[in-house]
């Protein structure tokens, strides 16, 4: 079965269908919409019983030609990396779609949308997300890197809040700078692998195989990598080019901004282990320094803005900038027991972010504001709903028995076997995370009713049946991966050691994480 | 006294040439023994049909590598592809030119000549549209295709003349803004006239140095010539701001936005996509046959220009607030990247071809767009006015958001394809410095395009946005043409891709 390229093609689709639904039947562009998310997640699951995860490093393989004289090809293979995170962005989508059933509605002030256009693109971009984690072919990769920026920024411009055109331009801009400088890398990386092998190809294994074999020069190295780091670090993002992210993910629709941060910012830590690192090991080593004390800044300064937030879904998107760090102090910990609990934390994080900006936009939605000061004492009107948010931000801060907590323990204990200081240093962002979630909820939820929210009938619905349909396979698998998070580990790990044995790390398995079941 | 020796001449490679000047020479006659109404009915088909049969010809011509009239013509793969590329994109530039459903008496006036706001001017603007458009854009397209095919300095200056005299009137013709037209005009005209007296100039100095005017003896001179190399240097640089001029590259770039601006825009269309093709194809075979062995001294200058250009031409478009001059300014930095194609020698000459097909088709695409906004004064260029569009007319703003982001390089675009493998061959040819600088101005110029984007779709509409015109049958061709073909070369470009690769080289025995 070519379950790859059909997750690919099939939202692709399903994309095309919808947005021809004529614009006065709403309802069945959504409904379209949702019963093609939910069979590509269909497809996903079957794809992960298909995947061995003892078995080879890529799998589901399959290869088309596309242009010849380039050699690319459309090729498509999962490591364990690649499959967790389609399994993130297949089962968040249908959510998000769900989540979003009626935001596109209305603008709010009364003007008329495209719906049809909306879930339009929302299935295009999860064909480009998929495709990005499946690509097994560099310019096919780039490729869909780059495609994927069209459908969030319209989502981002055509359907945001306030600020959209400058957040969706903002966005686009910062991300085209990075794909840029990467497709300056990907032409160096072309030449030099067809000098090197004899023949034009952008195939994974043959560049990976080659740079392995010394087949990329010292200096050459550095600069490629530079190129291929510049655009993960904007994607991920990571300090100093993280300044889109709270404008962009404060913009955007909740539903959007979910996938914007819950999937999209995956693919720049995702494009650090699976391209930096194996194809440029000596650069990665030589920078790895760089990008720990920018992860290590990020932590702490994302942390110190989120705290300091008067907007929900910015507070959010900050929180977010303070995880990646985690996640890439992961990576350049070069220990296997922190590179796992890293990727282990991008699927977490996509978790527990992706349930808080939909939590928040719940939120929103019914107030009509994303102030912070526009809330206060809502949590006893809305039990059930302050009950989500209070799951999605322990999760968000990582509290035991939340599967965020699984990895950001197995990346600081995996940074700190080899780096204590740093190790120290970040688990200062814990600390924080306590207080900007802790403080985010008790201005929203507790205390004295906000005397302004008297009159706002929406805020005195708790959650209906569709909204719980949303959050509940969240809440159950943030609770459930935090107590039994071993099926993920043993599909990642595999993966995770190859990548380490690509850069020179043969660290002994992480005994923490196989014994972290508690 | 020897006698005069005709030079052989090869008939069959002269073929798509002599074939698109005997209709133009047979377009004039048209003008003076055709009744007035008739005439559009003639000029049109026999314009099309010429072009037509020419690019039958060069079709019927590959694989021909020939220099023929005493080394005044070299027909050679790039030139013959050049050719094809310069017929078919003005074929295609022609369905702007002809087309009369946009505007009553298409978009052309009788008279360049009447002084603006004259009563005479005035009048003409309500009258028939000239027919003269039809031969002298024949002219022009003969002209470019001969310039692209020159086996010696003279025959290309001859061929710039022919093809730059046409150009100069037409820019005049606009019906509409008729001041901004015919300055455009004279400004091209004088600017062009410098220009080519910079080239003649330099045809000189080459002369003296060489003792030869054709680009094979230039070459052959470069390793023998007892003379002075400062002739050669001095005679190169005059030659280069010659060709540099037409083809819009910083420093010689300041005529762009003008012209671009005033030029009826069927006119600037023709001039974005067959001028360029036709000002690349001239040096590229000028730097790859006469100085490629003097490559060492010019490459770090025309590496300078190319920077120039990138980043003058993107950073220029940023500021701009009329479609047509951003496209122009556009058009600058893209000569900036076709500028590392040249630089960058042999490795690049298919991959500029390539990318000459692949900005043509796009440009004149975009350009005919720019014909169907309109209010009561004619083409509302503006960019403030083109806000909202989204909103009424989707299917335009999507065809001309899809070509932005083909301008801007986003993948599944030609834009893409024909900056990766320009980019490619640079980078091949150890010009990388030049392919970083040309990947981080695509990000600025991607700056403006997305500023239409938005304007298009997420700015309210303005107090009296202006309609976009239903396109008559031709305009509608062009701009599906141009998406089609931006989407064509983005998705599946392997078979262009063999057409310049098989080209080969210039030949330059």
């Amino acid at each position: 079965m070519k379950y790859l390229s059909l997750m690919v093609v099939i939202p692709l689709i399903g994309a095309l269908v919808t947005a021809f639904v004529p614009k006065h039947k709403p309802r069945t562009a959504k409904i379209v919409a949702l019963v093609v998310s939910l069979a590509v997640l269909a497809l996903t699951i079957a794809a992960a019983f298909a995947f061995d995860a003892g078995g080879e490093r890529l799998q589901l393989g399959e290869s088309y030609p596309w242009i010849p004289q380039w050699g690319l090809r459309f090729s498509f293979a999962v490591d364990g990396i690649a499959l967790v995170l389609i399994g993130l962005s297949a089962l968040l989508v249908p959510l998000v779609i769900l989540s979003s059933w009626k935001d596109a509605d209305d603008d709010g002030t009364g003007g008329r949308r495209n719906v049809p256009t909306f879930f339009a693109l929302i299935l295009a971009l999860e064909a480009t997300m998929i495709g990005v984690f499946a690509a097994s072919d560099v310019l096919l990769f780039y490729i869909f890197f780059e495609v994927m920026l069209v459908p969030m920024y319209f989502l981002i411009g055509s359907y945001g809040g306030a600020r959209r055109q400058y957040a969706a331009v903002k966005f686009f801009l910062y991300s085209l700078v990075g794909g840029m400088l990467m497709l300056a890398a990907v032409i160096g990386l072309w030449v030099t692998a067809k000098n090197g092998l004899g023949h034009a190809t952008f195939d994974w294994n043959e560049i990976v195989a080659l740079a392995q074999g010394g087949g990329i020069p010292g200096d050459l190295q550095k600069w490629l990598f530079l190129g291929f780091f510049a655009a993960f670090a904007i994607k991920a993002p990571f300090f100093p080019f993280h300044t889109w992210l709270p404008d962009a993910g404060g913009a955007a629709p909740a539903g959007a901004a979910a996938l914007l941060v819950g999937v999209l910012d995956k693919v720049g830590t995702f494009g650090i282990l699976r391209y930096c690192l194996p194809m440029f090991p000596e650069a990665s080593k030589y920078f790895a320094p760089m990008a720990i004390a920018l992860s290590l800044i990020g932590i702490l300064y994302g942390a110190l803005l989120a705290v300091g937030q008067t907007d929900l879904k910015r507070l959010v998107a900050y929180t977010s900038i303070s995880h990646f760090g985690f996640i890439g102090i992961g990576i350049f910990a070069f220990s296997s027991q922190a590179a796992t609990g890293s990727v282990l934390y991008m699927v977490n994080h996509g978790l527990a972010t992706g349930l808080l900006f939909i939590v928040v936009g719940f939120l929103v939605q019914r107030r009509g504001s994303q102030s912070i000061a526009d809330f206060g004492g809502a949590g006893k009107a809305l039990p059930l709903l302050s009950g989500v948010f209070f799951v999605a931000g322990m999760a968000s801060l990582a509290l035991p028995g939340t599967s965020p907590f699984v990895s950001e323990f197995l990346v600081l204990i995996g940074t700190f076997a080899v780096n204590k200081t740093v190790a120290i240093l970040a688990a200062l962002g814990m600390v924080l995370a306590a207080a900007y979630i802790l403080w985010m909820y008790q201005r929203t939820m507790q205390g004295t009713l906000n005397p302004k929210l008297a009159d706002v009938a929406p805020m005195k619905k708790d959650l209906s049946l569709r909204e719980k349909v949303v959050v509940a396979p969240l809440v159950v698998l943030i609770i459930a991966l935090g107590v039994y998070p071993k099926p993920l580990l043993d599909v990642i790990e595999p993966a995770v050691q190859s990548t380490m044995v690509d850069i020179g790390v043969s660290d002994p398995a992480p005994t923490a994480a196989t014994g972290a079941e508690k | 006294m020897n006698d005069i020796q005709l030079p052989e001449i090869d008939y069959g490679a002269l073929a798509p040439m002599l074939i698109v000047f005997g209709l133009a020479c047979v377009g004039i006659l048209v003008e003076a023994f055709v009744p007035r109404a008739w005439r559009f009915y003639v000029q049109a088909p026999l314009t099309v049909g010429g072009l037509v049969a020419g690019l039958i010809a060069v079709i019927a011509n590959s694989g021909v590598e020939i220099t023929t009239i005493g080394g005044a013509v070299t027909v050679d793969g790039p030139g013959l592809f050049l050719q094809g590329a310069i017929i078919v994109l003005g074929i295609v530039s022609l369905g702007l030119i002809a087309e009369r459903r946009l505007e009553r008496g298409g978009p052309f006036v009788a008279e360049a000549a009447h002084a603006a706001n004259s009563d005479g001017d005035k009048a003409q603007e309500r009258e028939e549209g000239a027919t003269e458009v039809f031969p002298l854009t024949l002219f022009a397209l003969a002209g470019m295709m001969l310039f692209c095919v020159s086996g010696d300095l003279l025959t290309m200056f001859v061929a710039l003349e022919v093809f730059s005299l046409p150009l100069y009137l037409l820019c005049g013709l606009a019906r509409r803004r008729r001041l901004i037209s015919q300055e455009a005009a004279l400004k091209y005209f004088l600017l062009g006239a410098f220009a080519s007296a910079f080239f003649l100039y330099g045809v000189a100095l080459l002369y003296g140095y060489a003792g030869t005017v054709s680009l094979t003896g230039i070459r052959a001179a470069v390793l023998e010539s007892e003379q002075s190399p400062i002739l050669l240097a001095a005679g190169l640089a005059l030659l280069a701001i010659g060709l540099l001029f037409k083809a819009a590259a910083v420093p010689f770039h300041v005529w762009t936005p003008d012209v671009y601006q005033g030029a009826p825009t069927p006119v600037t269309a023709l001039m974005a996509a067959c001028t360029k093709a036709a000002a690349f194809g001239g040096l590229l075979r000028v730097f790859n046959v006469a100085f490629e062995t003097t490559a060492w001294d010019w490459q770090p200058v025309l590496a300078a220009v190319a920077i120039l250009t990138m980043i003058v031409g993107s950073v220029l478009a940023v500021a701009q607030t009329d479609i047509k001059r951003l496209l122009a300014y556009s058009s600058v930095a893209n000569a900036g990247y076709l500028m590392v194609g040249v630089v960058s020698l042999n490795d690049a000459v298919g991959s500029s071809m390539f990318y000459l097909v692949a900005y043509g088709f796009s440009v004149l695409g975009a350009f005919a767009m720019v014909t169907l906004v309109r209010d009561s004064e004619g083409e509302a260029t503006h960019l403030s006015r083109w806000a909202g569009l989204g909103k009424g007319s989707p299917v335009f703003s999507a065809a001309f958001t899809f070509l932005m982001l083909g301008f801007a390089g986003i993948p599944l675009t030609s834009g893409f394809t024909s900056k990766f493998a320009l980019f490619s061959s640079a980078w091949d040819a150890d010009q990388s410095a030049l392919v970083i600088v040309g990947v981080l101005s695509s990000v600025v110029l991607a700056f403006p395009y997305l500023k239409v984007v938005v304007l298009l779709w997420l700015n309210p509409p303005g107090e009296e946005t202006p309609t976009v015109s239903v396109p008559g049958p031709l305009t509608w061709s062009v701009i599906a043409l141009g998406v089609a073909v931006t989407l064509l070369l983005g998705v599946a470009p392997s078979f262009l891709l063999d057409l310049v690769a098989d080209a080969g080289p210039f030949l330059a025995k």
